[in-house]
């Protein structure tokens, strides 16, 4: 088992987001997460990254046999979680060539290993850029910053493909995305899985299901999942929308 | 002459000492300085130190400084060994390098060197013997006597620095670094005093550096008079790295006339007390200039940062940012004043403050000011202090960048939107490297000066090779 949440409650300001999620990720398998707005899809994918502003209230999560809640978010991360934000940050300043090389190089150290050498930094850069069609020279533009946002969406599945996690969540990655750009984004992820590594895919809609053929898909409705089936359950939910969902759990 | 101050300095004192070494003073002067010598002077007798009753001076508090004791010279210190001046070099930037210790020009052979181009580099004291029809048109002619104590006070005081003159039409092949080294055993009070001048269409690069030799206290009230004629450019670079018992008073007068063209950067990177106070006059159309600094402090440093742009004449472009990274219990102060005539018509100004605080005792006092009695201008200003972006920590961290790299990340890309201008390769490289050791805690003076100087004990001559200008 790779991810076991268990009884997962969690809140932000006293409001309860999550209220008591259940869920098991296996190496090698395809999750998505799907439901209406503001259920706290989101915040599931911000718990797991570790973001402090969440407060967890009940249950646990383990990965690869570990509390999670024992480590730090750059731990988190160097033992392979990643999270494709929704909306990733812009940081001015910070070139994407720095940026992804420390972020390597840490992962790398974490690891025992050398820092890269920069031609094989380079290649990789190169390789991974093809990978997620990104032409533009990424040396000279810093993190996110001036990037459309099909570029933003593109530079999260670069950057996932730089860092090579073995647990991604992609947070509505396919949200306002052009078709050419989603086809992009999915191809990226299709040449990325593995038997090892396992992915989370939050969405708001079947769409990227065309792209990205999920193991299992999960509805989560106010803070709960609510359904769990194969990925036929997606196109049924694509063709009733979510008021037969809400109209059960209500 | 020594004369020390043993007690704290007052104006009082400044006078007594003025009069008993009159004649030394006085002993260079054509007879123009002589005049706005004593004018000064006089003005000093009256006006006197600044005080936190002052609009200016509320959140500069000078009375803790003054009241240290400090040596006074009037004359270069005796056997003063030039070569104990290190060889100060940016590593691949080959500049000419003009040397001064204690505010002293420090020459090896000349004391002021006339280059085939026409250019005058050398001592300030020289040239009001060499050139007194240039120092009778120039000195004192950019800072206007009555109005500030301290300026009044180098005026009457200041008998030597560094004169820089760049005849019409000539453009320096490389830049010009002036470093004034503090060196002494005591504590020391200076008051030097720069003119540099600019002809029609001239160019120039200069890089003004401010350090100190040793950890001992100094009080320093300098004055720079800058003078660009129709069409000159001026590429300026101030650094200050001095040490946390240093109080420098840097006062910087720019006169533009028409089509003339400033950048000025000023990075403050260490220092126990500094007050940059900035003047730019617009005296002819179509000037620019884009005024820069950073400032990184930290323990119970004290930075202030005093601009007035005079928009005088229409057509003219001024461009402020000044941003700083406080630590510790650091203070700042930012006050800009962007004054707009009623003919600057046409005027496009903007003044930016951006500060981030590390701590919860650290603190800035941010006031962008904007006079304005024109009707057809463009002004804006902005100010921002807070702390590091948490959505920009959170992300880096995601990425597996631990915290200390991540804000590391973050300030030096702060502190970078200012050094990325500084337009000679070789000096953004070495000024990129001094912030990070800033940032990281490495910089400290001496071992690793903005200079950098190699250690003490392997003192090298100061080199001034001219006939490589």
């Amino acid at each position: 088992m790779l991810l076991s949440i268990k009884n997962l409650h969690a809140s932000i300001n006293g409001k309860e987001i999550l209220r008591g999620i259940n869920l098991e990720v296996n190496q090698g398998e395809v999750h998505a997460i799907m439901g209406p707005n503001g259920t706290g899809k989101s915040t599931l994918a911000s718990v797991i990254a570790g973001r402090d502003v969440f407060e967890v209230t009940q249950g646990e999560i383990t990965y690869k046999g570990k509390n999670l809640f024992k480590l730090p978010i750059e731990d988190r991360a160097r033992e392979g979680i990643f999270i494709g934000f929704q909306y990733p940050v812009e940081i001015p300043g910070v070139s994407m060539t720095n940026f992804i090389r420390t972020a390597v190089n840490e992962l790398r150290k974490y690891k025992g290993l050398d820092p890269i050498s920069a031609v094989e930094f380079l290649k990789m850069m190169e390789e991974n850029k093809r990978l997620v069609e990104i032409q533009s020279n990424l040396t000279n533009r810093s993190v996110n910053e001036g990037f459309s946002g099909g570029e933003k969406k593109k530079n999260e599945i670069f950057q996932m493909a730089m860092l090579e996690p073995t647990l991604a969540i992609l947070d509505e990655t396919d949200s306002g995305l052009d078709i050419d750009a989603l086809r992009i984004v999915a191809n990226g992820v299709n040449k990325l899985r593995t038997k090892e590594n396992a992915f989370v895919i939050i969405t708001h809609y079947q769409r990227l299901l065309d792209y990205i053929v999920p193991d299992f898909v999960h509805v989560l409705f106010e803070g709960r999942i609510v359904k769990t089936g194969r990925k036929e359950l997606a196109f049924e939910l694509e063709e009733k929308g979510y008021d037969w969902i809400k109209k059960e759990f209500e | 002459m020594t004369t020390a101050l043993k007690e704290i300095i007052t104006k009082e004192r400044m006078i007594n000492l003025f009069e008993k070494n009159r004649k030394e003073i006085f002993k260079n002067d054509p007879e123009p300085v002589s005049r706005l010598r004593q004018k000064a002077f006089d003005s000093f007798a009256q006006l006197g130190f600044p005080n936190n009753r002052m609009e200016e001076w509320r959140n500069t508090d000078l009375k803790e400084f003054l009241g240290k004791e400090y040596e006074y010279y009037f004359h270069p210190l005796p056997g003063m060994d030039v070569r104990k001046i290190f060889r100060c070099n940016i590593p691949h930037l080959d500049t000419a390098i003009i040397g001064q210790m204690n505010g002293w020009y420090v020459s090896k052979d000349v004391p002021l060197i006339r280059l085939g181009n026409g250019m005058i580099l050398g001592s300030l004291a020289q040239a009001f013997r060499e050139y007194p029809e240039i120092i009778g048109q120039h000195y004192g002619k950019y800072t206007a006597s009555g109005k500030s104590g301290l300026n009044d006070l180098n005026t009457a005081f200041a008998q030597d620095g560094i004169f820089i003159y760049v005849p019409d039409n000539v453009h320096s092949p490389k830049p010009i670094q002036l470093i004034n080294v503090i060196q002494h055993e005591e504590n020391i009070f200076l008051q030097s005093r720069n003119l540099v001048l600019l002809g029609r269409n001239a160019r120039l690069s200069l890089v003004h550096c401010d350090d100190s030799y040793n950890h001992q206290a100094s009080f320093s009230n300098i004055v720079t008079e800058v003078h660009l004629d129709e069409g000159a450019f001026l590429d300026h670079y101030k650094l200050q790295n001095l040490n946390n018992n240093s109080t420098l008073i840097s006062n910087t007068v720019f006169q533009l006339e028409k089509d003339a063209e400033l950048i000025s950067d000023f990075i403050t990177l260490n220092g126990g007390m500094i007050r940059n106070n900035t003047r730019v006059l617009f005296n002819g159309p179509h000037g620019t200039a884009s005024i820069y600094g950073l400032y990184l402090m930290d323990r119970r440093q004290h930075i202030d940062n005093h601009l007035y742009v005079d928009h005088a004449a229409p057509h003219c472009t001024s461009m402020e940012l000044f941003k700083g990274i406080m630590d510790e219990n650091s203070s700042g102060v930012f006050n800009g004043h962007v004054y707009v005539r009623k003919d600057a018509q046409k005027t496009n100004a903007y003044q930016g403050n951006r500060n981030i605080l590390l701590t919860d005792t650290a603190k800035v006092n941010s006031k962008p000011f904007l006079e304005i009695y024109a009707d057809d201008v463009k002004c804006s200003h902005g100010s921002t202090t807070g702390q590091l972006d948490d959505e920009a920590m959170f992300y880096l961290m995601q990425r597996g960048i631990g915290p200390e790299s991540a804000r590391m990340l973050l300030m030096f890309a702060f502190a970078n939107e200012i050094v990325g201008k500084v337009s000679i390769p070789e000096l953004r490289l070495r000024l990129e490297d001094m912030v990070k050791k800033r940032l990281q805690g490495e910089l400290q003076i001496c071992e690793q000066c903005v200079l950098h100087c190699n250690t003490p004990e392997h003192p090298i001559e100061f080199d001034i090779d001219m006939s490589k200008i």
